[in-house]
């Protein structure tokens, strides 16, 4: 009885548990119900995945509402995915915040704080999950409110956190308005708010009400993602949020976005839809101008985390690069590095947390010697950067070759041999950013009277995890990248009209 | 060309407001302001929305009953009400205009006679309206010139009603045969934007209060709310981050 309602179950859980957490004495009880909680909806996704593998895609009538009227939540494959995704971060992310947390943030705020966590993540779910065009906007705002105030929340360490929170709160809404304007469009056009019902509806129609509705829709995700040129609100909110929340946010929250906008572009428009190729240019064209220019910014910060965040941005370029392609090959690369990129930017942020937590600060003059005071950490940080970089053995090695072998089997505007040429190009520039990091920390001397605090184990096993998860997902890669080619085979069938590529 | 950008005046509300809200959000350094700008594009999105939803001569999507029943409940309530609110009198006069504009006449008089007929029920009205009004403070009532006023408004408020009554005739007259004559011809609206707009509006609330209380908090770390003031202070942080 309890399976049935597995689709729903993982987004009501925690958005339950987020009013009792906040009452909850502001001790660790509050984090440790939060990882609870997130324990139980990350079994509950496995479950919903090994569903869903096993029988295909699951819709869930809310309300017993069967599909064109009420509001479904339709879980494919891709969205099975990103949705153990999302639980598998929380379920690392939490634990570790029960300790950072309680160096940076208020105390008073505690059980707060993990309250926002929770509902953030139950957002995140929600939009995946959703099979409801308007859902997908309410599900959005959930999260990127409670967001807002997460990121706000590291001014106790850092006042810019609350301009940055500001200044994500305004192009956030900016962005989530574009794609309420573009949904009023297409329910103009369409008369429905079903992603099936749009899809079937939209078949043959081409006019100017749709395309623009369209060019709504995709600025709006392409905000709340960080597509290059719209990507200002991020390197300031990563940075200046408490360290656990830029973990959870940087491996989540950007990829969740793009599950979104994979959906929008996929199922509910799918290929048929002349005006789709427009888009893909130019995502095809910014993913490779964010690529270098984010890589390139990266390069001369002084901080480590806003490095980190300009690289969040580059690799999002890479994402929106598979995506172009348009071939479900394309798609798969998307989708692997979608997860690769989550488990590298989590274990780089936790390690970044990890020095911040002992010796309070994130300048990259902090790392100066770090391999000697700070060996576990620095280990990490090497693993999660070389994965950055796409070094092999790590599970950045395989993002960047399913890549490039779907480059290769893809026709583009672009010759395949200049675009593969520049994913290489780009990983030097990352080798370039890391490569500062790597110095400052294996090759200076620490300066002398620094003693760094003693890590809690609370946040050395998610860092270590999230370590051994690049390793383990750059040895075995088989599993993940299968899963990835028959997600993006399910994603691109409702939209493609079964198999012809562009 | 001019009927065609007539036609649509509420798109045109709509884009004028979507882009002052922009607009506001992009040239204005003043946190709020921003803030108030952003709102507004919101709301222009909500009208449109509202637009979307409007079904030229429908009514609001309310299950419409019996006529007859409706009439004599709203005659009762009315008689019951009538003398004893004041102010009320806008109100049914609103409800009217739909179900009565078959005879105009008989239901205005009806309506300011209840409430010119007795001086003294308007005065008490007057009386408990003008405490309410204050909220418990206590003001002595200047009794002529308000009791006046209030004497006058139900007044006009029937002037306005009849008007209405004889102007709308097109769309509430319509709806009010139809009321009557058959349930299965009601004409409604398109519920679902509402509804829609009713989430939106609720999530555009939260949106402006988040924002307002982080500019609170803005204000409290750096003790000002202009984006100038603001960007200058971080490059100082940035800077002295760097030299330390």
């Amino acid at each position: 009885m309890l399976m049935d309602d597995l689709p729903v179950l993982p987004i009501v859980l925690p958005l339950i548990a987020a009013p009792i957490c906040l009452l909850l004495p502001n001790t660790r009880a509050a984090g440790l119900w939060a990882t609870l909680v997130a324990w139980v909806s990350l079994y509950l996704c496995t479950q919903l995945l090994g569903v869903i593998v096993a029988t295909g895609t699951v819709e869930y009538g809310l309300g017993g509402w069967a599909s064109p009227l009420g509001i479904v939540y339709r879980v494919d494959l891709a969205g099975a995915m990103v949705m153990t995704l999302v639980a598998a971060m929380a379920s690392v992310t939490f634990p570790y915040a029960i300790e950072s947390a309680r160096d940076e943030i208020v105390p008073s705020q505690t059980s707060a704080f993990f309250a926002m966590f929770l509902i953030v993540f139950s957002g995140l779910m929600g939009v995946v999950a959703t099979g409801d065009a308007f859902n997908v906007f309410v599900f959005l705002e959930i999260s990127s409110l409670s967001t807002y105030t997460l990121v706000a929340l590291g001014a106790k360490r850092d006042r810019r956190a609350l301009t940055a929170a500001f200044t994500y709160l305004v192009l956030g809404t900016l962005g989530a308005t574009f794609f309420v304007i573009g949904l009023g469009l297409l329910y103009q056009v369409t008369g429905t708010l079903n992603m099936i019902d749009i899809h079937e509806r939209l078949q043959g129609v081409d006019n100017k009400v749709v395309r623009a509705g369209y060019a709504f829709i995709i600025t709006g995700l392409a905000l709340k993602l960080a597509m290059f040129p719209l990507h200002r609100w991020l390197p300031a909110a990563y940075t200046y949020a408490p360290s656990a929340v830029t973990a959870f946010l940087a491996s989540t929250s950007t990829k969740v976005a793009i599950y979104a906008m994979l959906r929008f572009l996929f199922t509910v428009f799918g290929f048929s839809f002349g005006f789709a190729e427009v888009a893909l240019d130019f995502f095809l064209v910014l993913g490779l101008v964010g690529m270098f220019a984010a890589s390139l910014i990266a390069i001369f910060r002084k901080d480590v985390k806003m490095i980190l965040a300009y690289s969040s941005v580059a690799q999002i370029g890479y994402m929106l690069l598979g995506i172009s392609f348009g071939t479900p090959d394309g798609v798969a690369a998307a989708l692997v590095h979608v997860v690769n990129h989550a488990a590298m930017k989590a274990c780089l942020f936790l390690a970044v947390g990890a020095v911040f937590f002992s010796l309070g600060s994130h300048r990259l003059s902090a790392y100066k010697g770090l391999a000697k005071t700070m060996p576990i950490t620095c280990g990490a940080f090497l693993i999660g950067g070389l994965s950055l970089v796409g070094v092999p053995l790590t599970a950045g090695f395989v993002s960047k070759w399913v890549l490039i072998q779907a480059a290769f089997d893809s026709v583009l505007a672009v010759p395949t041999l200049m675009i593969v040429f520049m994913i290489v190009a780009s990983s030097l520039l990352a080798v370039a950013y890391v490569g500062r990091i790597a110095w400052a920390m294996l090759l200076e001397d620490p300066p002398a009277g620094v003693t760094a605090k003693p890590l809690p184990a609370l946040m050395i096993a998610p860092m270590l995890l999230m370590a051994g998860v690049n390793l383990y997902l750059g040895i075995s890669a088989d599993g993940l990248v299968d899963l990835a080619r028959a997600a993006a085979d399910t994603l691109l069938d409702t939209g493609l009209g079964f198999g012809g590529a562009r | 060309m001019l009927e065609f950008i007539l036609a649509r005046y509420n798109y045109w509300i709509v884009i004028v407001l979507m882009m002052t809200g922009l607009y506001i959000v992009f040239s204005r350094g003043n946190l709020v302001k921003t803030l108030i700008g952003l709102n507004l594009f919101q709301t222009s999105v909500f009208i449109f929305y509202i637009t979307v939803g409007k079904v030229l001569g429908g009514t609001a999507p309310i299950l419409i009953e019996d006529k007859k029943d409706k009439d004599h409940h709203g005659d009762a309530e009315k008689s019951a009400h009538g003398a004893g609110d004041g102010h009320g009198g806008a109100h049914h006069g609103d409800d009217h205009a739909t179900s009565a504009s078959e005879a105009p006449t008989g239901m205005i008089n009806e309506t300011t006679g209840a409430h010119i007929a007795s001086p003294t029920d308007v005065l008490a009205v007057a009386e408990t309206l003008a405490a309410q009004t204050v909220d418990g403070e206590y003001r002595p009532i200047t009794t002529s010139e308000e009791v006046a006023g209030h004497l006058e408004m139900p007044a006009l408020d029937a002037q306005a009603i009849l008007e209405a009554g004889d102007h709308g005739s097109g769309a509430a007259g319509h709806s009010a045969s139809v009321a009557g004559a058959d349930v299965a011809e009601i004409l409604y609206s398109n519920p679902l934007p509402h509804v829609l707009i009713l989430t939106a509006i609720v999530v555009g609330v939260a949106t402006t209060s988040v924002g307002l209380s982080i500019a609170v908090r803005i204000r409290e770390a750096y003790g000002t709310v202009e984006q100038d003031a603001l960007e200058a202070m971080d490059n100082a942080d940035d800077t002295a981050e760097l030299a330390s």
